[in-house]
Formats: C-alpha cells, sequence, structure tokens
C-alpha cells in the first residue's frame, strides 16, 4: 500500500492530530466576535436573571393595589418607574412581566418547532403522496394572517396562558413545517442520502443521522427568528384581552390597562412597550446574528 | 427464464480467484449479474390536473451481463441514462419493469434476493461531488454508518473503517476525524470508495467515479480502483462518458445511446474494430495529438434526439450515415448479451436478413 | 402562461375550501353554546331545542356545513346576534375602512422602506449600512399598537397636531380626500406602515446588493453608462420582488390591522372582530375572519400571477 501515494495533501508534523474544526463551533465562535450579538445576549442575560430572581431584585409586590397612589409619575423616590393605574409599582411589574414574556416567547416557538419541524421533514423525506397530503394542510393554515389566526383561535377559546399557548403554537407550525420540509427535500437529493441508502439503513436511521443534523441549522435560525415575533403577539393578544387575564403582570396587558390613563400619564402608560420592544429587538438581532454565522461557507 | 438456463452454461471468463468467496453460489462460471430488458420511464407532469403529459425514456430496455471478477464499462453521451441505469440496478430508483438476477437469484422474486440482501453484495461510488459526504459526519462515522445501521457494534464499526481508510491509502490517524470539506477531491474520492467497501460487496458500479478529479489523481485512483479489484476480488460495473478511462479500466464495454445498448463487447474489440456506426463515431471522435489524423469534419453532428421521443424505429438513424427506411421501420434488436465472447450490435447493418443492404445475407454469420 | 393561471386559481379552490372549513369549524370549537348569547336566562328545554333549530344547530356538522357554505356563497354571512343586522352588511363598510387604511399604511411603507432600502444598498458594507439594518430590524421588531400609542402621546396629546382616534367627525360614512378626513389616517397609517417599511427595506436592501453585484452591472460601468442610468437599470431589476414584498404584506396587513385598529379605534374589520369576540357574537366572529381570509387568499393569488407576468425568470412547475 506504501506506494499509493497520498494525493494533494501535505505532510503533517509527525504524531499530532490535525484539530478540526465541526460546524457548530465554528458558528459559535463567529457569533462570539461579533458586537451586536454579544450586547443583545448582554441584554438579554440580564432580562432573564431579573426575571428568574425576581422574587429577590423587585422592590414591591407586584399585584399590591392602592388607590391612594395611582399614576405616580417615573422619578419618584420610592417607585422608581411610577405606578399603574391600580397603584402597583411599574417596576415589579415589569421584572414579573418578564417571566410571562420570556414563557410566552419560547414555548409556543419550541412547540412550534419540534411538531412543524417533525411534520416538515417526514415530508421532505418521504416525499410523494405523504408530502402532498401534509404541505396541502399546511397550506390552508397558511392561507390565514398569522395575526388573524392568533385572534381568531383565542377569540374562540377564550383568554388565559394555555389558550395563548396553543393558539400561538398553532401559528408558527406552518412555516415552521414549510422551511423544514423545504431544506429536507434539498437533504434528500443530496449524494450522501442515496449512498445511506444503499446500505440498506432503515429510513428512520437515515434521517436522524444523516438529514436532522444537516437541516438542523436552517430550522433553529428560522425559530430564533420567531421568537421575537411570538413575544410581540403574545402581548398583542393581552393587550386586546385575549391573552393572559388580569392581575397578571404581562407587558402587552399593562398597555391595555393603561391606556385609558394615556392623557393623564402618558410616560406611564407607554413603559411597557419599551421592554417589549427591547427584548424583541434582541431577540431579532441575535437571531439575524445567527443567520449571519451559520452562512458562511467553510 | 431462458436466460437463466443458458446462463450455468456460459464458458469461463477472467482468472479465477484464489480463495472462493463463501457467497459464491455459482462459481466462477456464472455470470455475477444478468439483466433484462430494464425500463424505467419518468413522467412530465403539466396541465391542467398535473398529469403526466409525456414520458422521458430514460432507460427503455437495458440488458446486460456482468461476469465475475471482470470490469464492465458503460459509456455513453450525457442523458443516455447510464446514471438512471446504475441507481435501477441498486434499486434506489424502483424500475417500470425488467429482471435482475445476482450470482443466479432473482432479485425482488419470493424465493430470490431481497433488496436488503443485495445491497449488501452490491455498492456505488458515487461522483465525486460535494454532495457525496455528509458535511457533519466525520469520515469515520460517514465510513461506519452502514455497517452501525446494519447491527454492528459501534467500536468495531470503527476499527473496520480504520481498516479501510488504510486500504484506500489514507491513514486513519490523519484523517479519520475529519470533515468532508478538510479533504481534496482525490481524497474524498477515496473515502467514497472506502465506504462502498466497508458493506464487503462483490459488486462495485462506480458512477462517473474520476470524472471530476484532475488527470493526475484520476490516474491514482484508477490505480487504486484496479489494486482493491485484485485484492479483494471485486466486480466492476463502471460508468464514464471518458472513452479513455473506461478504455483503461474495462474487460468489456457497453454502449448506450438514449436509454438502449446499442453495442457490447470486449474491449480491445470495441475500440480497435466497433461496429455500430454510434461506437464507431464516438471513438473516431477523440481528439488525436497524431496530426496525420486530422479530422475535417466532426464525425456526429447534431443534439442527440430528445428522449420523450425518440425516433421510431432505430433511436440513432437521425444521426447515422447509413441510415435506410428498413432503420425507420423497425427497431433493431441487440441479441444475445450472454458469453464472455459475445459482440452483440443493434444495427441492421449487422443482422442478417435485415433489410439493409449492407446486411449480410439470411444465413450468413454476422 | 394562460395555462399557469388558469393553473394557479384551479390550485385556490380546495384552499379557499379548507380555509371555510376551518372558519366554521371555529364557533364549534369555542366552549359553551355558540347560542349562549342568544338564549335568555331561564329558557326552558322547548325554547331553547327551538332556538337551536332556528339557527340550524340541531342538524349533524357535515350537514351544517354545506348548508352554511351553500349560504355564503349566495352572499349570506348570516345575522348577527348584537345587532340582528345582516352580517355582510356590517363587515362590507368595514372592510372598505380596513382596505383604506391598508393601502396606506403600504404607500407610506413603500416610500419609508425603499428609502431605507437604497441607501443602505448602496453602502452596502460600510459602517452606515448597518445602521440603516437596524432601523429595518427596529420596523419588524416593534409592537407596532405600542407605536401607535407612542405617536399618539407625542403628536396627539403633547403637541396636540392630530387627532388621537377614530375616523372623522362623520365618522367613516363622511371620510373624503381632504384634509379634515386625512388627517386621521395619518397616525394609524404611519403606524401600521412600519412593519412593511421594514421588510420592503430589507428586501430592496438585498436585492440591490445583489444586482450590484452581478457580472452585467460591471459592463454597464464599464461601457460608462451614467450613474442615474445605471440606477434605473437596478430599479428595474429589483422591482419584481418589491412588489412582490408590497403584495404580500398588504394581504397580511389585513389580518394585523386589527391591533392599530384598536389602539386608534378605526371602525375596520379589525375593530368589528374585536366587539363581535367580546359580545361573543359568533356569526359576526365567522364571518369577519372568512372575508379576511378570503381577500388574504385572492390578494396572494394575484400576486403570485403577477410576480409571474412581470418576471419572466420565474417558471413554476
Amino acid at each position: 500500500m506504501s506506494h499509493i501515494a497520498l494525493a494533494g495533501s501535505a505532510a503533517p508534523p509527525k504524531g499530532r492530530r490535525p484539530a478540526t474544526r465541526s460546524f457548530w463551533r465554528n458558528v459559535l465562535r463567529r457569533l462570539m466576535r461579533d458586537p451586536v450579538t454579544m450586547t443583545c445576549l448582554a441584554i438579554l442575560a440580564l432580562i432573564v436573571l431579573a426575571a428568574i430572581f425576581a422574587p429577590l431584585i423587585a422592590p414591591h409586590d407586584p399585584y399590591r393595589t392602592s388607590m391612594a397612589r395611582r399614576l405616580i409619575a417615573p422619578g419618584d423616590a420610592r417607585y422608581w418607574l411610577g405606578t399603574d393605574e391600580l397603584g402597583r409599582d411599574l417596576l415589579s411589574r415589569l421584572i414579573y412581566g418578564g417571566r410571562l414574556a420570556l414563557f410566552t416567547g419560547f414555548t409556543p416557538v419550541l412547540l412550534a418547532t419540534v411538531i412543524g419541524g417533525f411534520l416538515g421533514i417526514v415530508a421532505g423525506y418521504v416525499g410523494g403522496a405523504v408530502n402532498m397530503a401534509i404541505m396541502r394542510v399546511i397550506d390552508i393554515f397558511y392561507a390565514f394572517p398569522s395575526v388573524l389566526l392568533a385572534v381568531a383561535i383565542s377569540g374562540v377559546l377564550g383568554a388565559g396562558i394555555g389558550n395563548t399557548i396553543f393558539s400561538l403554537t398553532l401559528v408558527f407550525i406552518p412555516p415552521m413545517a414549510r422551511v423544514a420540509e423545504s431544506v429536507a427535500t434539498q437533504m434528500r437529493a443530496q449524494d450522501f442520502v442515496e449512498a445511506a441508502r444503499a446500505t440498506g439503513a432503515s429510513g428512520w436511521r437515515i434521517v436522524s443521522a444523516h438529514v436532522v443534523p444537516n437541516v438542523t441549522g436552517p430550522i433553529l435560525s428560522y425559530a430564533s427568528s420567531l421568537i421575537s415575533v411570538s413575544i410581540v403577539l403574545a402581548s398583542g393578544l393581552s393587550f386586546l384581552g385575549l391573552g393572559i387575564t388580569p392581575p397578571e403582570p404581562e407587558w402587552g396587558l399593562m398597555l391595555n390597562t393603561l391606556r385609558q390613563a394615556i392623557y393623564v400619564a402618558p410616560v406611564n402608560a407607554v413603559i411597557p412597550g419599551v421592554m417589549i420592544f427591547v427584548t424583541s429587538m434582541c431577540f431579532n438581532l441575535m437571531s439575524d446574528g445567527l443567520r449571519t454565522a451559520m452562512d458562511v461557507k467553510q | 427464464m431462458s436466460s437463466v438456463a443458458t446462463a450455468r452454461r456460459a464458458p469461463v471468463m477472467t482468472g479465477v480467484p484464489a480463495s472462493p468467496d463463501p457467497r459464491d453460489r455459482g462459481g466462477p462460471a456464472q455470470p455475477l449479474l444478468i439483466v433484462e430488458g430494464l425500463k424505467k420511464h419518468f413522467p412530465i407532469r403539466g396541465g391542467l390536473l398535473g398529469r403526466p403529459q409525456a414520458w422521458v425514456q430514460a432507460v427503455d430496455g437495458v440488458d446486460l451481463v456482468v461476469n465475475k471478477g471482470e470490469t464492465l464499462g458503460i459509456v455513453g453521451e450525457s442523458g443516455c441514462g447510464k446514471s438512471t441505469t446504475a441507481r435501477l440496478l441498486m434499486h434506489l430508483i424502483a424500475p417500470d419493469s425488467g429482471e435482475i438476477v445476482f450470482d443466479g437469484d432473482a432479485v425482488g422474486a419470493v424465493r430470490g434476493l431481497s433488496v436488503r440482501e443485495l445491497r449488501r453484495q452490491m455498492q456505488m461510488v458515487f461522483q465525486d461531488s460535494y454532495s457525496s459526504l455528509n458535511p457533519r459526519m466525520t469520515i469515520e462515522d460517514s465510513i461506519a454508518f452502514g455497517l452501525v445501521a446494519q447491527g454492528t457494534a459501534p467500536k468495531e464499526a470503527k476499527t473496520r473503517a480504520a481498516t479501510m481508510l488504510r486500504m484506500v491509502g489514507l491513514t486513519p490517524d490523519m484523517f479519520a476525524q475529519r470533515y468532508p470539506h478538510e479533504l481534496s477531491g482525490g481524497q474524498r474520492q477515496r473515502v467514497n470508495i472506502a465506504r462502498a467497501l466497508t458493506m464487503s460487496p462483490r459488486l462495485l458500479i462506480l458512477d462517473e467515479a474520476v470524472s471530476a478529479l484532475d488527470k493526475s489523481v484520476e490516474a491514482q485512483v484508477l490505480n487504486l480502483l484496479q489494486e482493491l479489484k485484485r485484492k479483494l476480488e471485486l466486480t466492476y460495473i463502471f460508468i464514464s462518458h471518458d472513452l479513455n478511462v473506461i478504455q483503461y479500466i474495462s474487460d468489456r464495454v457497453l454502449v448506450m445511446y438514449l436509454g438502449k445498448p446499442v453495442e457490447i463487447g470486449p474491449v480491445d474489440e470495441i475500440y480497435r474494430a466497433p461496429k455500430h456506426p454510434y461506437t464507431r463515431a464516438l471513438l473516431a471522435s477523440r481528439p488525436s495529438m497524431d496530426p496525420a489524423r486530422r479530422m475535417q469534419t466532426p464525425p456526429l453532428s447534431g443534439d442527440p434526439p430528445n428522449p420523450i421521443n425518440p425516433p421510431s424505429g432505430c433511436r440513432f438513424r437521425t444521426r447515422c450515415p447509413l441510415a435506410e427506411p428498413v432503420c425507420a421501420e423497425r427497431e433493431p434488436a441487440l441479441g444475445s448479451v450472454l458469453g464472455g465472447a459475445a459482440h452483440p450490435v443493434a444495427c441492421h447493418v449487422h443482422r442478417p436478413g435485415s433489410g439493409h443492404s449492407a446486411a449480410p445475407a439470411e444465413g450468413a454469420r454476422s | 402562461m394562460f395555462v399557469y393561471v388558469l393553473r394557479r386559481i384551479v390550485y385556490t379552490v380546495p384552499i379557499a375550501l379548507g380555509v371555510s372549513i376551518v372558519c366554521f369549524a371555529l364557533i364549534h370549537l369555542a366552549p359553551g353554546d355558540p347560542l349562549s348569547a342568544v338564549i335568555p336566562e331561564g329558557a326552558s328545554p322547548e325554547a331553547i331545542a327551538q332556538i337551536r333549530a332556528a339557527y340550524g344547530f340541531d342538524q349533524p356538522l357535515p350537514v351544517q356545513y354545506v348548508k352554511w357554505l351553500g349560504h355564503v356563497l349566495t352572499g349570506d354571512f348570516g345575522t348577527s346576534i348584537m345587532t340582528r343586522r345582516p352580517v355582510l352588511s356590517e363587515v362590507a363598510p368595514a372592510i372598505v375602512n380596513t382596505l383604506t387604511l391598508a393601502t396606506a399604511a403600504i404607500l407610506f411603507g413603500f416610500v419609508l422602506g425603499c428609502l431605507l432600502g437604497v441607501a443602505a444598498g448602496y453602502l452596502a458594507g460600510k459602517p452606515a449600512d448597518r445602521v440603516v439594518t437596524a432601523v429595518s430590524i427596529t420596523g419588524v421588531s416593534i409592537p407596532h399598537y405600542w407605536l401607535g400609542m407612542v405617536l399618539i402621546v407625542i403628536f396627539a396629546v403633547n403637541l396636540n397636531l392630530l387627532p388621537a382616534t377614530g375616523m372623522g367627525e362623520g365618522g367613516s360614512g363622511s371620510f373624503g380626500l381632504g384634509w379634515d378626513s386625512l388627517q386621521y389616517l395619518v397616525l394609524p397609517a404611519l403606524t401600521l406602515s412600519v412593519i412593511p417599511a421594514g421588510i420592503i427595506a430589507r428586501s430592496v436592501r438585498g436585492t440591490i446588493a445583489e444586482v450590484r453585484k452581478q457580472e452585467f452591472m460591471q459592463t454597464l460601468y464599464a461601457k460608462g453608462l451614467p450613474a442615474r442610468r445605471v440606477f434605473l437599470h437596478v430599479v428595474k431589476n429589483a422591482l419584481p420582488a418589491v412588489l412582490a414584498v408590497m403584495g404580500l404584506q398588504l394581504a397580511q396587513l389585513l389580518g394585523g390591522s386589527i391591533l392599530v385598529e384598536t389602539v386608534f379605534s378605526w371602525p375596520g374589520t379589525g375593530f368589528l372582530l374585536n366587539n363581535a369576540i367580546f359580545t361573543r357574537d359568533l356569526p359576526m366572529l365567522q364571518g369577519t375572519i372568512l372575508v379576511l381570509a378570503m381577500f388574504f387568499v385572492l390578494i396572494n393569488l394575484l400576486v403570485d400571477i403577477l410576480q409571474t407576468a412581470v418576471d419572466p425568470r420565474i417558471k413554476r412547475a
């Protein structure tokens, strides 16, 4: 065997294995170098920590009302961001509200990724009639604008956090399934999948070993862009009175109840929206950064 | 099936292997692969309801025989159906009709060979494109995948993968943990070969396996293939559009045109004295370094006709210098493909009593 | 081409049917009796049964669906439980209002988006590009109902420049093209325009950057064509994609307007939907969703067909 030359390979240093760069390690490296992504990560980390340690850092009870202390303007010594229309401390409610925002941001996206991803991958790999059946049903749900669908489902089911999660998951499954189906179909056409089929491996094994690792990238990238949509949509539903119910400190709900005070205490009225905006923006920028980091061909 | 019956009486082919393969069923006299009437038509959907409006006759009745220990080269222009034939043989695409007999057992028949068992004895090497190896899997995992999928323990599979890497000339220490994008084209192709051989196949189909490589690398890989064939007692089907490569590596050659074989024969005979007008034109179109052999007009003119609506009768007649009315009326049959020295031709000119003016008389030997 | 259009239309029919099934199924998803709003307190079982029969709720579901579909196709979307008037007569003016708002929003969004996108496309790679990109990402991240509130605070409450809510003194009936009426349109349309502006900006930026990189552009530059003419070429190539995005955004805005309409009390379909939900006026709810969804499907279809007509490179199988 020694006379067969190693085509095109330079002689390595003796006895050392070359460092290998797996795909995800590369992505992580690139992400860590991006200042925008890192800033957003820092901000989000703050919000997450605040949400986790809410009982420890919130200055007041978010549920305690007081008619005497209604609509105090921000800048007050005791109530740093002021109080709402029922006298509750805004800062504490914002901190606790972070929990709900993150929950309603992540959970529907997570569920939709698993369900929609599964449907899409199956449709993409199996193809044929199964593909048509799944994708046509997806198309029907795609025929509704997302906000309308969310409002419609929540409208019929009623308010409440469970219904909100259900409604949003249902809204996100079709686009997720589409993305998954599209990349799975591309993967199916690749030669290495044919080679795997040629070894007689079962469909499940091929999908899990060959298809899934290659489609996780685009799927995760898309999922990350949905998180900010989910947060905004969930608070939008609460704003309409269809999402989280009072007295929970949900940011969108706070906007709703403070709306009546908009002429009297305009600054108080818009503060919760700032949180929604910042959180959504950070997730969006991070998702963008992730997409750019994954985009570069190695 | 008469072909199978006569197969057992076919003359002995190339070298007799030193130690018999325990999976060998018929001995050296039995061809490893007999294919009869393989067909695959792809629908083109269109119109209002997406019904098939036309059919691409990609593979339209392929007969071939591969004897143990030989290399059958399949050559033809792009779009002649070579790659589709390869995938049909591997059952990666389901054939519309046709029979495949592997070492005496009919594939898919009740008491014959299942597709799963067939895949344990027949493997394929794909053209080196970036898509031939999973970019997210290490080389080692890619090679070991087939074994692990069939039930081998991962550790054992990895050891075998290392052995295969060594066999194709790549040091496991250096290459096992790498990713495909870190390898050159030639190295990736070696990995492809290693992956195919890991499953211990008896027949290897190589689909344009060296077409994407630089010439120097191509030569190395071809030599590697020859060596492996000797060491592991393999049989090859080598598909390519490159006439020189086919001549170098094949024992027998099958020339395909528009989904049908037009001529099969020993490599020397085909290259020295081609019978079919298409083969002649193909061989004549190779540029030569010899200034004495200058060509004035290209031997093959025009584009190949559409595989959706092939010409009636003989498919080559629209480009054939010897075409006559009988060629449009009747399609010339290939004849028997069995036997090591057989050299069947699908052309009226070589068929006694076909009605072609240049054909020998009825009863005469062609 | 014609065959493609026909095929696209034929293909839309099952989608539309599916949409109608979903709309129909929605009210049966609702917990509790769909007729709880109509049935008076303490009604006897016979009275309840009578009411149910009158509304057709005593039939099996598929039969109900077919009957309902038959009604819908003849223009009968049912009667609102609250106002006792035909649903269609309520929805028709509402959707006109929503379309007015959505169209204005798209136009604002187009102008804003193009300005941003062109700037970013020509600045591609320079630091200013990232700023512009950030602005357009803002557009898609911002909760627009909040933005509406902020604009109200700034322009209506503090500066008193523009009206805060409503569609005008005389309501939607007297909406005209004069400033009296249009001033009510400014804030809501601006608010709603932020989302399409962001998306259009990104699309324009991407297309411009891509077109400029292409080889035929180098040829144009090499020929010495003045920058203005080159710009026209860029626009010509970027236009199909932008038009497609605009069309799709218009469709999305039909559904997304509900939040902004609530903030500004704009009497459109979103407003109607809101009321229907809270009064549990299910026929109204159903009718509004159906009309909106159908518009969405229709606009998508038109955009698809137009896109194929405008851009010959898109050949669908």
